[in-house]
């Protein structure tokens, strides 16, 4: 427990104890295109990584590789210091949970949980104690004689968790293991995976695409894209401080106002807009004066009543275009800048001002929120 | 709520539940019943003509077949004296009134050109009698009394018990004697039942011949077909198409075609045996004999019947998708394992109806081991062609037929007790 917590504290600084290593890993299917591109990535013990990024990217392919059903083309994958490339799957001791659940359909729920412990030649008594230890672990002890054709998704879902599970793995993978639930069982079992890593201590390796899952679960993402990371970092700052233009559009609502560099200072950048409006902001990967650049703002950073606004604030017009009522906040599109889905949220509370269509604010907001990117 | 329990009153419904009704008072099972009988009606309809079709092509000549095996008035319908003869005289030996009736019986069959066919009705069960029959009919018109001497002179076979014991047995329309003769068995004089003596008991060791080489040819058709299914299963669809159509090839090649090009590969002076006495593998002296053996009647079958044993196995093969496979080899199963314990199962339904389909057919076959058999590759279902064929002895070949029919019902009982009905799968 202690290493989870240090990784999540400290979690650039990972190296001493690494347990997991990619080491400069590349693959490819068909000799033609890579579809992992030199991938450097360290995994400590304990931690909870997510690897999130859009369909094709290679997320599954990395989590094969680590698997031992594909082979990494060239680089090395270390588990514990040793490198695992000739290391046959059932031999690397890794539990892995399956998109698709791949219960033994014609196994029942105890026997599916007996398989792993009997291929490791424990005893009846052990194996019964370990199983209910398990199906405990998932709240799933009454299902037992169950068939998986007798079950429901969310209950398959468990079961595969508690297979994955029982034969105590240091590190667990998990490939998309929610995508067939619906929202508010997804949620659930969100809470119940993050509790189990937490009670048991173990390494979680964990695929999706949907960035809530990895936000709400992770001590660090990986965010892929084209077979490379964009950025590796925890939630926050990965929300916070997006390291380019993809990572910034693809975690959370993004406002993206084009422009160009007129001066690039210590932390700061002067960026011209299309509309000639000059803006501060702050530089993240851009290197020259001059230089295009896509200026991103988070919408909940944005705004409108003057006594509100940060010290420092920049002040723009904007002009409202409609309001979307979407119960706990108000999403207010509007034209700022000649950029037309420039969106403000703000929060649904007792006597909020309803804007109108047509109606022209004045929106603020702090040079640190506007982070100038490269323009994709 | 009133009418509603009347009406359970009404149909009588003892149940604790009371029978639910529609808004205009009927009950939901006649609404219902009503609503479904149209497009029942319609239904059987459609299937009518498919329902005909098989009671004609199906049902009919297999109960012809049965009653055949059990049914043959040759003699009772052409005899008729000397069939009223045996019938008021049980076991006794014949005396001058049954020599009587022979010749007036055998005077008629004259007249009426039937001698051949009771001759050969009683040459069934005794060989070598027919041509008794044929020459006493000749002779019949010009016999005086006492007829025992005169018949006894034209040829003094006649006074033997064994041949008044098989006319006995042929005067009733109904035997079960061409079951025993099926069985290897006979009636001796007495009538007791008996094996009939060693050189001529050929049917039992067909039967057990016959079952062994089907099982031996679904083996071999399993252990071929399972890794081509696999195969096919695994490759990407349009390569597996492509493949399919290898596989369904033979299918779309006469059936003697494929017969004789084994012919031709595996004779003793064919390509095979060329090619290796050419590449010194074997001696020109001895060549291998893979032709007219039941090697041929093998190689040739198994080629034959293998797509049935292909297609099954890959329908329950292509749904069974990698990642159970790979879910095994992570929880720590070695390949081997894997395969045993989560693949093979999954494929146990398709392994059944495979092997039950080969097995089928391959007891029945009959073209193949008629042409590459030779005389150890014959099954039984050449015997019950050289009698309809070959004989005309076709209550004999029904009675083959219809233990060949029990003993496959019979294996199809066992399976559904062993391995269960449902868990066949074809597609
Ligand atoms: N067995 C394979 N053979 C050839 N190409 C493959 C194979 N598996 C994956 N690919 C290709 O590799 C790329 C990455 O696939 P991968 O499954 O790793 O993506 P992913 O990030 O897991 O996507 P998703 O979110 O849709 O699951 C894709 O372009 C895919 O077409
Ligand atoms: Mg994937």
């Amino acid at each position: 427990m202690s290493t989870a917590t240090a990784a999540r504290i400290n979690p650039e600084d990972d190296v001493k104890d690494s347990f997991v290593s990619f080491e400069r890993v590349q693959k490819s299917y068909d000799g033609e295109t890579l579809v992992v591109k030199d991938l450097n990535l360290t995994i400590a013990k304990g931690e909870f990584l997510t690897m999130l990024g859009p369909s094709g990217s290679g997320k599954t392919t990395c989590l094969m590789m680590l698997a031992g059903f594909e082979t990494a083309t060239s680089g090395e994958i270390l588990l514990a210091g040793r490198p695992i490339n000739s290391v046959p799957p059932h031999k690397r001791g890794i539990g892995m949970v399956f998109q698709n659940y791949a219960l033994f359909p014609h196994m029942t729920v105890g026997e599916n949980l007996a398989f792993p412990l009997k291929v490791r030649g424990l005893g009846k008594a052990e194996r019964d104690a370990k199983i209910v230890r398990a199906l405990d672990m998932v709240q799933m002890g009454r299902l037992v004689n169950r068939r998986p054709a007798q079950m429901s998704g969310g209950q398959q879902q468990r079961i595969a968790l508690a297979r994955a599970l029982v034969f105590d793995p240091q590190l667990v993978l998990m490939d998309e293991p929610l995508g067939a639930l619906d929202k508010q069982l997804r949620e659930h079992m969100q809470f119940e995976i993050k509790r189990l890593h937490e009670e048991l201590g173990i390494t979680v390796v964990y695929v999706t695409h949907d960035q809530g899952e990895a936000l709400t679960m992770s001590d660090r993402v990986a965010v892929f894209n084209d077979g490379r990371i964009q950025q590796l970092a925890p939630p926050a700052e990965l929300y916070e401080r997006p390291v380019n233009s993809f990572v910034a559009q693809f975690i959370g609502e993004n406002n993206k106002l084009p422009g160009r560099i007129e001066a690039l200072g210590q932390g700061v950048a002067t960026v011209r807009l299309v509309t000639g409006e000059l803006i501060d902001a702050t530089p993240v990967n851009i290197t020259a004066a001059g230089q295009e650049t896509l200026v991103s703002i988070r919408p909940e950073r944005i705004e409108f009543k003057p006594e509100m606004m940060p010290a420092g604030a920049h002040r723009i017009g904007a002009q409202v275009l409609d309001v979307i009522y979407m119960g706990d906040v108000l999403r207010v599109r509007m034209k700022v800048a000649g950029s037309e889905d420039f969106v403000m949220k703000c929060r649904n509370t007792l006597g909020q001002r309803r804007f109108k269509p047509g109606e022209l604010v004045e929106i603020g907001w702090h040079p640190e929120d506007a982070r100038a990117l490269d323009p994709i | 709520m009133a009418d509603l329990s009347a009406n359970g009153a009404i149909t009588g419904s003892n149940v604790a539940v009371t029978p639910l009704s529609t808004t205009d008072g009927r009950s939901l099972k006649t609404a219902l019943a009503a609503a479904q009988s149209r497009a029942k009606r319609r239904a059987l309809l459609l299937v009518l003509p498919l329902l005909l079709f098989i009671l004609i092509s199906f049902v009919l000549p297999i109960g012809q077949m049965l009653l055949r095996s059990v049914h043959n008035d040759a003699f009772s319908a052409n005899m008729p004296v000397l069939s009223a003869w045996f019938d008021e005289n049980p076991g006794k030996a014949p005396d001058e009134a049954a020599y009587s009736a022979l010749v007036s019986d055998l005077r008629q069959a004259r007249a009426d050109k039937t001698a051949g066919l009771i001759g050969t009705r009683v040459n069934y069960d005794l060989a070598g009698s027919r041509s008794m029959f044929t020459a006493a009919a000749r002779k019949a018109p010009e016999l005086e009394p006492p007829y025992r001497d005169a018949v006894l002179a034209i040829n003094a076979d006649w006074g033997n018990p064994a041949l008044w014991q098989a006319m006995r047995s042929a005067s009733t329309p109904y035997t079960a004697n061409f079951y025993l003769a099926a069985l290897d068995m006979t009636r001796d004089p007495q009538g007791n039942i008996v094996r009939v003596e060693e050189s001529r008991r050929i049917y039992v060791s067909h039967f057990v011949k016959t079952f062994v080489f089907s099982g031996v040819i679904t083996a071999i058709c399993l252990i071929l077909a399972y890794p081509v299914a696999h195969m096919l299963a695994t490759l990407p669809l349009g390569k597996s198409n492509l493949l399919m159509i290898l596989v369904l090839l033979p299918f779309w090649t006469s059936l003697l075609v494929r017969t004789t090009s084994w012919m031709v590969l595996l004779q003793e002076q064919g390509v095979v045996n060329n090619a290796l006495v050419a590449t010194g593998t074997v001696d020109p002296a001895n060549r291998l004999s893979m032709m007219y053996n039941q090697t041929g009647t093998v190689i040739a079958m198994v080629h034959i019947l293998l797509p049935f044993m292909i297609l099954p196995l890959y329908a329950v093969m292509r749904p069974i998708k990698p990642h159970y496979v790979r879910a095994a080899r992570s929880l720590g199963a070695s390949s081997w394992t894997a395969f045993r314990q989560v693949y093979l199962p999954q494929t146990l339904p398709g392994i059944g109806a495979g092997a039950l389909l080969v097995f089928i057919l391959a007891v029945g076959y009959y073209i193949t081991p008629a042409l590459v058999g030779g005389a150890s590759g014959q099954m039984i279902s050449n015997f019950i062609a050289y009698h309809m064929q070959s004989s005309l002895n076709w209550s004999m070949a029904a009675a083959l037929a219809a233990i060949l029919l029990a003993a496959v019902l019979l294996l199809y009982w066992l399976y559904d007790r062993l391995v269960g009905i449902d868990n066949i799968k074809l597609g």
